[in-house]
């Protein structure tokens, strides 16, 4: 584990919860993780797990009502993000910690350019005017690879593909020179060609500013290229957090080991059949009692249906942890 | 890893000045725009140059050629105290471009407004001012006007103020939706997370993208205050009878003379229709070219 001088963000124990007509819906449920400087985390789950409800609590975007950071924590840099005013907080957003977006299509105002958005952030956060602000621009444009950056300041979203969308967006976080970087499923929406030059941009980003990372994603190859750390989340919790190597060599929780089983890949025989998680992800406004995944693992006892295990580490290895009550070997 | 990516679609053109271009974009895109736009840069034109080019004092009587009909020296003619209608036409181009303009920015700015609070903040504060703007459009328009008026007594200012904040108060039920229908998007999410503040938000993010809509509300208002006025003149609550207003000339000699002298009512109420046609139809255009996201693209609001 990093020291402490080294942690750039340590997360404790935050729930984030939406109240609504149909019952309280615990997108996140105590939730607790560091992430060091420079390090490239990867934040693994379905669809509901509580991946994006997390990420935009650290900016504190949760939309209130109907939702609230209910308990917990977010250190950040020396401060408590949970604690400072909003002001504080507007100053963190784009300047410290920066975030993109899954929708490259719509994440860019369409009636703006390009470089006006992008230059946004130095006016907000540096007092830069407008035309030191699309100068800057264009260096970042540049910086993330789009050709003729000087001409495409003046461009409108709409005359831009998907992929450098994103890299625009990644221009935009990249102004301030943010110490955090907050990636929601950066590429989902994106070819697989593009989406490899995407990862490598970012990774590049990281290596030349020193930038921590998180990438939220579902996609399993990401992480075990990119991340040097995963979290697993399902259900608002996390359920194994460990070095990425570790995670895929050996996935210790049933829901990580069902992850891996259920992805193709390349060296496997091609007539083996790939392996669903059997059920839906719970709804989280009436979570199974006991360990939310029991309904759906197969190796479930009396005592999953009853206890909610703790995230604990394996004996050997402090980085790695889990929450089950079974010691699955895969 | 520092490839480029290979440009994909089209480089924005190289910047000439943006009056040439819209100037051509209009002529090329918008014939109708076009016919639109020379009408309403004539009114404006001879609006401002009323006092000039108006061949005869509007105030001065000419009794022996009163109720006259077109005549070389009158073109249109001349009314009940023989004065030449073409420089009443002319100065009432003037009174309604000064009422029907300010009063339609009245109504856009109180339209953004009360819209974008409302729009934006939803919940109860957009409950009670919906509520509001519910009871003001139950009562009749022209009702409010009558009252309001009649309190405040004619003249131009009341005038424009009163029709700028009635109009505005309907209007902002536009800018309301058109606020509601992106106030979720991503792009506005991703301005906060990068630290906008709120007042930014409003002014750069939600102001441009609302700026479709009110460019119609403002071109569709200046007709329909041009409207308002000559109607609340031809009522006389309007402007004093000594103004020429085009609805004023319908109602004080156009509708007394009717019968022997049909041109003193032909003229202002042809005025009348072709200016509001040309300013409605110029705001469609309008639209048309600047918004980005229509066809053709390339526009810009800021």
């Amino acid at each position: 584990m990093s020291s402490d001088n080294d942690k750039l963000l340590e997360v404790k124990g935050l729930k984030t919860h939406f109240f609504t007509d149909e019952g309280v819906v615990k997108a996140v449920d105590g939730i607790s993780f560091d992430l060091g400087k420079g390090e490239v985390l990867g934040l693994v789950g379905e669809s509901g797990s509580g991946k994006s409800v997390s990420a935009l609590s650290m900016l504190r975007l949760i939309p209130n009502p109907p939702g609230r950071i209910v308990a917990g924590e977010i250190h950040f840099n020396g401060r408590d993000l949970l604690r400072i005013s909003e002001d504080e907080m507007r100053h963190i957003r784009g300047n410290e910690i920066a975030m993109i977006f899954q929708e490259p299509m719509t994440s860019l105002n369409p009636v703006l350019t390009v470089g006006r958005q992008v230059a946004e952030p130095l006016e907000v956060h540096q007092n830069a005017t407008r035309s030191e602000a699309l100068t800057r621009a264009v260096e970042l444009l540049d910086q993330v690879h789009i050709a003729d950056a000087g001409m495409r300041v003046h461009a409108y979203p709409h005359q831009f593909s998907g992929g450098m969308r994103q890299r625009a967006m990644i221009a935009m976080g990249m102004g301030c020179d943010p110490l955090l970087m907050i990636a929601d499923e950066p590429t989902t929406a994106l070819d697989v060609t593009v989406q490899t030059q995407l990862l490598d941009l970012l990774q590049e980003l990281t290596r030349t500013t020193g930038m921590s990372l998180i990438i939220i994603t579902h996609n399993l190859g990401v992480v075990a290229r990119y991340a040097d750390r995963v979290n697993v989340m399902y259900a608002g919790r996390i359920v194994e957090s460990g070095p990425a190597d570790d995670i895929y060599e050996d996935p210790r929780h049933p829901y990580t080991i069902g992850l891996m089983a259920s992805v193709p890949q390349l060296d496997q025989d091609v007539r083996q059949r790939l392996v669903p998680i059997e059920g839906q992800p719970p709804d989280l406004s009436d979570l199974p009692g006991g360990c939310s995944f029991h309904p759906r693992c197969p190796y479930a006892t009396d005592q999953c249906r009853g206890e909610a295990p703790e995230l604990r580490a394996d004996d050997g290895n402090d980085a790695h942890a889990w929450a089950c009550w079974i010691d699955v070997r895969h | 890893m520092s490839e480029t990516i290979a440009s994909v679609g089209s480089l924005p053109r190289r910047r000439t000045h943006p009056a040439i271009r819209f100037a051509t974009r209009l002529f090329r895109e918008q014939p109708l725009g076009t016919v639109a736009a020379a009408i309403v840069l004539a009114f404006i034109v001879v609006a401002v140059l009323a006092d000039v080019i108006a061949p005869y004092d509007y105030r001065v009587p000419d009794l022996p050629s009163r109720l006259e009909g077109p005549t070389l020296e009158h073109p249109l003619g001349a009314d009940q105290l023989g004065r030449d209608v073409l420089s009443r036409i002319i100065q009432g181009a003037k009174v309604s471009m000064i009422v029907g303009f300010a009063a339609a920015f009245i109504n856009v700015v109180v339209a953004i407004i009360i819209g974008s609070i409302s729009g934006y903040f939803g919940g109860r504060v957009d409950m009670v001012v919906q509520r509001f703007v519910d009871g003001w459009m139950a009562i009749p328009g022209l009702l409010i006007l009558l009252v309001v008026m009649s309190f405040l007594g004619r003249g131009m200012t009341n005038i424009i103020v009163v029709l700028g904040i009635a109009g505005g108060i309907g209007g902002s039920r536009l800018a309301r939706s058109a606020v509601i229908a992106i106030k979720d998007s991503l792009y506005l999410t991703a301005a906060r997370t990068i630290g906008v503040p709120l007042h930014r938000i409003m002014t750069h993010h939600v102001l441009p993208n609302i700026m479709a809509p009110m460019i119609i509300l403002f071109s569709a208002s200046v007709g329909g205050n041009i409207l308002s006025e000559a109607t609340l003149s031809f009522l006389g609550f309007g402007l004093p009878p000594d103004v020429p207003s085009w609805g004023g000339m319908l109602s004080g000699e156009g509708r007394k003379y009717m019968e022997i002298a049909p041109h003193l009512a032909l003229w202002p109420g042809l005025a009348l229709t072709i200016v509001v046609w040309g300013t409605n139809m110029f705001g469609d255009s309008l639209r048309d070219l600047l918004d980005p996201r229509m066809r053709g693209g390339g526009g810009g609001y800021l």
